[in-house]
């Protein structure tokens, strides 16, 4: 049902765990659905994200998608990391069964909530300022 | 790699015994046994001695055996047969919430069609009481359906209670015992059983075949209409050589069962005792006692079933889960959900079910390989902090 590009992902987790001094967090998803990610990414001076890191509550589709997730943004700027498309992480796993597309979806919005965190809190820096 | 299945509840292997004997009749003796010729009642004569085996199984009477395609069938023709039948009657019904869902379904299905259906709510352990029958019967009530043991969590009705409350009040009882049939003494007699599911691909028998014990004097109409087969109570070709393994099977695990269970209890025990040990955090689901002797079922807290089963599968041992995500719904399995376990903890669960082939060796390298699985994915969970 899965494809050897998920099942890699799955077993081999890229960028898995939580990253050091990160400067945006995003959780999405809720334990009742089976599904929770948490995206960490450290975004540098120049709005490019050095590092990634997640931690994933789901299923072999969700782990995977998270870990091609976090590959796809890592090294980009936040506006490309927005423009991460759960499409995008579906190609790159080489496609994933219909009743998981849901885990891509969760995916993308992980990473928009990380970037959105990552906003906010420059803003409340700049704030204090 | 080293390969173990412990998914013995969803199906099982095909014996080959069972298989010698139902090879005859794919090739040599095809006749239909509705045919007068010697071909056919070559055919009828095995569907006669298998019918025997199934019945004795059970200490039923022959004429009480009607083959059909298994479980789910079986299930749908005592259901709506009844409601159908009986239903100048009444027209209430009283199940469990932890029924398989060709019960529930099947349940559903009538209360569209005007039936009422109470729903018995289930213990931590899963389990109902004679009593939540009994408090549950009305002037109207025509049928009570509860299974032997829970497919699930493996936890065992009790099902001699609730016959005797059933026969005294006049109320029908069905049990879908696919789960228990092979594994558990059955007597339809002593445990007043008046109707009972059976299921052979769970017993070591062939799949696509099994049948409906119907207790004499009740009228059950076919469900599949179009001839006079098993005296016109299920129409269709028989399945010969599916008939003929079922009766074979059912005879050689009904043959030494209670050493066939007492071997798997020994390593379900085994199971039940170590993974708590070498997991923290962990529940086991169903009955500690009343238990199929095949049945382990924990939830491993913080992380969930179906990349369990997946780490597992890629190394070798095949289980299976009440997972959202192995059920093709959104959510977890019902019969968790009504034992009271949280989402979150249901997602979490891993069902391992044994057969009489399971060895030490394969529970020994189970309890060597969840544990490092448990704590990959905890690793990965946003929700466990060690």
């Amino acid at each position: 049902m899965y494809t050897e590009k998920v099942l890699d992902h799955f077993q081999n987790p890229r960028n898995q765990g939580e990253i050091e001094n990160y400067n945006g967090m995003g959780m999405v998803g809720n334990a009742k659905c089976g599904d929770i990610m948490q995206m960490f990414i450290r975004v540098n001076d120049e709005g490019i994200i050095e590092d990634v890191g997640f931690k994933t509550f789901g299923c072999g589709a969700a782990i995977a998608t998270s870990s091609m997730a976090t590959e796809m943004i890592k090294g980009k700027s936040i506006d490309d990391a927005l423009k991460l498309s759960n499409e995008a992480v579906v190609e790159a796993l080489e496609g994933l069964p219909p009743v998981k597309i849901h885990c891509s979806v969760l995916a993308e919005e992980a990473v928009k909530a990380a970037v959105d965190d990552y906003h906010k809190r420059m803003e409340e820096k700049s704030d204090n300022k | 790699m080293k390969r173990v299945y412990l998914d013995n509840a969803a199906t099982t292997r095909l014996i080959p015994e069972v298989l010698n004997e139902m090879l005859p009749y794919m090739t040599d003796i095809y006749g239909n046994p509705s045919s007068p010729h010697y071909f056919g009642q070559q055919s009828a004569m095995a569907v006669d001695r298998a019918r025997q085996q199934v019945a004795s199984a059970i200490n039923a009477d022959p004429s009480e055996i009607i083959f059909m395609s298994g479980g789910s069938e079986a299930d749908n023709t005592a259901i709506r047969g009844i409601a159908e039948r009986y239903s100048k009657k009444g027209k209430h019904i009283i199940t469990t919430a932890v029924e398989h869902h060709a019960v529930l379904h099947t349940c559903q299905l009538l209360e569209k069609q005007g039936y009422e259906v109470t729903y018995l709510p289930v213990d931590e352990y899963g389990m109902v009481t004679a009593e939540q029958v009994r408090d549950a019967m009305r002037d109207d009530t025509i049928l009570v359906t509860i299974m032997f043991a829970n497919n699930e969590v493996g936890t065992i009705m009790p099902i001699a209670e609730i016959g005797k409350l059933c026969r005294e009040r006049k109320v029908f009882f069905h049990t879908d015992a696919v789960q228990a049939v092979g594994h558990l003494p059955i007597d339809v007699q002593a445990m007043n059983i008046d109707m009972l599911s059976m299921s052979a691909h769970k017993f070591h028998g062939p799949k696509g075949i099994g049948a409906l014990y119907v207790r004499k004097g009740i009228i059950v109409p076919a469900l599949i209409v179009g001839g006079a087969q098993e005296r016109n109570r299920r129409a269709g070709t028989e399945n010969v050589p599916g008939i003929v393994g079922m009766g074979k099977a059912i005879e050689l695990a009904c043959s030494d069962l209670e050493a066939k269970a007492n071997k798997m209890m020994v390593l379900r025990d085994k199971l039940i005792r170590e993974i708590p040990l070498r997991i923290p955090e962990v529940k086991l689901n169903g009955h500690p006692t009343s238990r199929l002797p095949n049945n382990v079922n924990y939830s491993i807290k913080y992380i969930e079933g179906e990349s369990i089963l997946l780490m597992l599968d890629l190394n070798g041992i095949a289980a299976s889960s009440g997972s959202a995500c192995t059920s093709g719904s959104l959510d977890p399995s019902h019969v968790l959900l009504a034992m009271g376990l949280t989402h979150e903890v249901a997602h979490g669960s891993v069902r391992m079910t044994l057969c009489d082939d399971t060895t030490e060796e394969d529970i020994d390298y189970v309890l060597e390989v969840l544990p490092k699985v448990a704590a990959k994915l905890r690793d990965m969970s946003p929700l466990y902090h060690a």
